[in-house]
């Protein structure tokens, strides 16, 4: 008796331990190697539509779940407390305004960034017998796979953005991701950095899955290739401490050559540094905010902006509707496209009329309210 | 033998001269020095300039912060009201800078509401001033986010940036003078002349050191409840704006301001639960900070021991303080 709690005490822990270090383990090179395979491949499907490109993966039989339209789709949203979400959630809303046909009701629930409160969300959508299909954007991975495990038996589930850890959803819609990032930003400030030159890296805050494996695939290049990086720092996403933050590396080293950067919403702050403190600006990764792509543009910046694609919240929600149809979707994962702008193109991405904060890669173009739903004139 | 009895006189002058300098001045000597050291920039008049001008806003909330502290209470709006303001900066200016004054002017009028409210809340409802400005603070903040969508939507022109980035090159002997150096002396001064030069001032320490034996000494405490959370907010409103002007928009720019300038003040020797303190104190442990957060990046700790090392220099420095204190008396 005692032997078998013991086991269960020690197998328990060792379960933990291990979901530990896998939670822990940002720097995977299995996972760098896949991303990388991937940012090789060429998008199957529309053209000119990302968010119905796949890059490889393969259709799953969605026959089971065919019904008579039109449908209840319930959608559970970890939250809208940054641009990037504000962005993704008004073009979702749009997108489901294009299937309205299709779509009886749209009924969201916003967890405000709580595990807990999702947790009960979705238990709330799935007993209420009002969803026919459910759609999760997780707030965090592990707490949430229970619950999105209990949901797959009742319904069918499209997931996107954050994963979980569990298969049972009939697909799960994201980007290349932060290793994808990493290995985009990272290439190009090494294709464009002078020999020598001074590195700085600029992060919002530790321990975030996404931003993590962002870093730390840039790291792992910039070590191979033996690139010079004088600090990784940590912004908090605040304009006034990543502007004192750079003055500082300015004033310690002279000269910063490259400023890489985890997410793109500081850029400008990052730059503002250099433009008080007289010196030229640096070769810079920033992000498709429309603020960092206007002054990339006036200022003739040497830069590039890697994205992740708020275009992905369109995805989900044609997912559900061809899932009740019964049309096959790719799955279980569905790796959509991440491209990144170039300067070639970076014209094409420029609007003055779109507020700072705008994420130029929404694919929202075409959809309906645009541009003064995402808050254009 | 009289020259003996003359230099122990001295001696004893130059002892409690050092102990009416406010600790909190050598704390931040010391930590600037360090700063020094290790770069020795912030040693050339530049680099000092660049100093003051990004320890402006904080210095400007502290010396907010300070009055309401002294008269027993706490603001946590601030950081809030300072979100507010650089968001609805943006939104009212919508980018022409002809709008500009008449949006700083809207914006302090703002700041005045909150104020008011505020102290109104605390002196007529009698609400624990922590209570009642967390309040404001979760309003304030859910106020700019449902103006502003969650996301910024404008840019900030650059007549409205000046005060916290404008900077004059070619000054002779200092060589810059940032535009924010001379609101932050200007606002220290108006602070030094309210707390200590008027009849209003005296009245906030007595309310703070004993509100009964103010009131009954004739003081009407609730005017002067009112009066302080006014001062907060509308200092809080030129922090706003000064950091608006040197950051640009962002969502989240007062997060933990209120917090931050409380620690300055206790810093500087203001007694939290009221009575006592000054405006050299809680200017000076605003630059301790500023100072103290330029060091750790200086360092180049890892995040979590820089914010490991923050905490256990800011108690040491309130216990010392707290510790020359009582040796004084």
């Amino acid at each position: 008796m005692s032997k078998a709690i013991l086991g269960l005490v020690a197998g328990a822990a060792l379960a933990s331990f291990a979901s530990g270090a896998l939670a822990q383990n940002f720097d995977d090179p299995k996972e760098f190697q896949a991303a990388k395979d991937l940012l090789a491949m060429t998008p199957e499907g529309p053209a000119g539509k990302p968010w119905e490109q796949h890059l490889g993966g393969k259709e799953v039989d969605t026959s089971k779940y065919k019904k008579p339209g039109p449908y209840r789709i319930c959608f559970s949203n970890a939250g809208v407390d940054n641009p990037w979400r504000v962005v993704g959630w008004t073009t979702m809303q749009a997108q489901v305004e294009v299937l309205k046909n299709d779509i009886k009701s749209f009924t969201v629930a916003d967890a405000q960034g709580k595990d807990d409160k999702q947790i009960s969300d979705i238990n709330a959508f799935v007993s209420s017998g009002n969803c026919d299909a459910l759609i999760v954007s997780p707030n965090t991975t592990a707490a949430l796979t229970p619950a999105i495990e209990a949901a797959c038996q009742k319904l069918p589930v499209v997931v996107f953005d954050r994963g979980v850890l569990t298969d049972c959803p009939v697909t799960f819609v994201n980007p290349i991701g932060g290793y994808g990032w990493g290995i985009q930003t990272a290439n190009f400030i090494v294709s464009k950095l002078p020999k020598g030159g001074k590195v700085l890296a600029l992060r919002i805050l530790p321990g975030v899955d996404v931003l993590e494996t962002r870093w730390s695939a840039a790291n792992r290049i910039f070590k191979e290739n033996g690139v010079n990086v004088v600090g990784a720092e940590f912004t908090g996403g605040d304009n006034a401490k990543t502007k004192a933050i750079v003055d500082d590396y300015i004033n310690r080293f002279g000269a910063i050559d490259a400023v890489w950067m985890d997410a793109g919403a500081t850029a400008v702050a990052a730059l503002e540094a250099f433009e008080d403190a007289g010196k030229p600006y640096p070769i810079i990764t920033g992000e498709d905010q429309e603020d960092f792509l206007k002054k990339w543009k006036e200022k003739g910046l040497t830069a590039m902006a890697p994205t992740y694609p708020t275009y992905q919240w369109r995805s989900p929600v044609i997912a559900a509707v061809r899932i009740l149809k019964g049309e096959p979707v790719i799955g279980p994962t569905w790796k959509l496209p991440q491209p990144v702008i170039m300067q070639a193109d970076l014209d094409k991405y420029v609007d003055d009329k779109m507020p700072p904060l705008h994420y130029a890669l929404c694919g929202c173009k075409d959809l309906p309210g645009y541009p003064q739903a995402w808050g254009g004139k | 033998m009289t020259v003996a009895i003359q230099g122990g006189r001295e001696r004893a002058r130059a002892v409690a001269l050092v102990r009416r300098v406010n600790f909190a001045v050598v704390v931040f000597l010391a930590l600037y020095v360090a700063v020094g050291l290790l770069q020795p920039n912030y040693l050339e008049p530049a680099g000092a300039m660049n100093f003051l001008r990004r320890a402006a806003p904080l210095a400007i909330l502290a010396s907010g912060q300070l009055f309401v502290l002294i008269s027993g209470g706490f603001d946590l709006s601030v950081g809030s009201l300072v979100t507010l303001t650089v968001i609805g900066g943006s939104m009212l200016t919508a980018n022409d800078p002809s709008k500009t004054w008449s949006t700083i002017a809207a914006l302090y009028a703002i700041g005045l509401f909150v104020g008011l409210i505020n102290g109104a809340v605390v002196a007529y409802l009698k609400t624990p001033s922590i209570i009642a400005t967390l309040g404001t603070l979760l309003s304030v903040n859910g106020a700019a986010m449902m103006w502003s969508g969650g996301s910024p939507r404008g840019y900030l022109p650059d007549n409205f940036r000046m005060f916290g980035r404008f900077v004059f090159h070619d000054v002779p002997v200092i060589g810059i003078f940032p535009l924010a150096v001379a609101v932050l002396v200007a606002v220290c001064a108006l602070a030094q002349w309210g707390l200590h030069g008027t009849v209003f001032g005296r009245r906030v320490l007595a309310v703070g050191d004993n509100p009964r034996a103010a009131e009954l000494a004739g003081v009407r405490v609730e005017f002067v409840r009112l009066g302080v959370f006014v001062i907060s907010a509308l200092s809080a409103v030129t922090a706003g704006v000064m950091l608006g002007g040197f950051g640009g928009v962002s969502v989240d720019v007062g997060r933990g301001l209120e917090l931050q300038a409380i620690a300055a003040c206790v810093v500087g020797g203001v007694q939290l639960l009221g009575g006592r303190g000054t405006v050299v104190g809680a200017v000076a442990g605003a630059l301790t900070l500023t100072a103290l957060f330029a060091l750790l990046t200086l360092l180049g700790l890892p995040q979590p021991l820089k914010d490991t090392a923050q905490g256990f220099i800011l108690i040491a420095a309130v216990a010392i303080g707290a510790w020359r204190r009582r040796r004084a008396v």
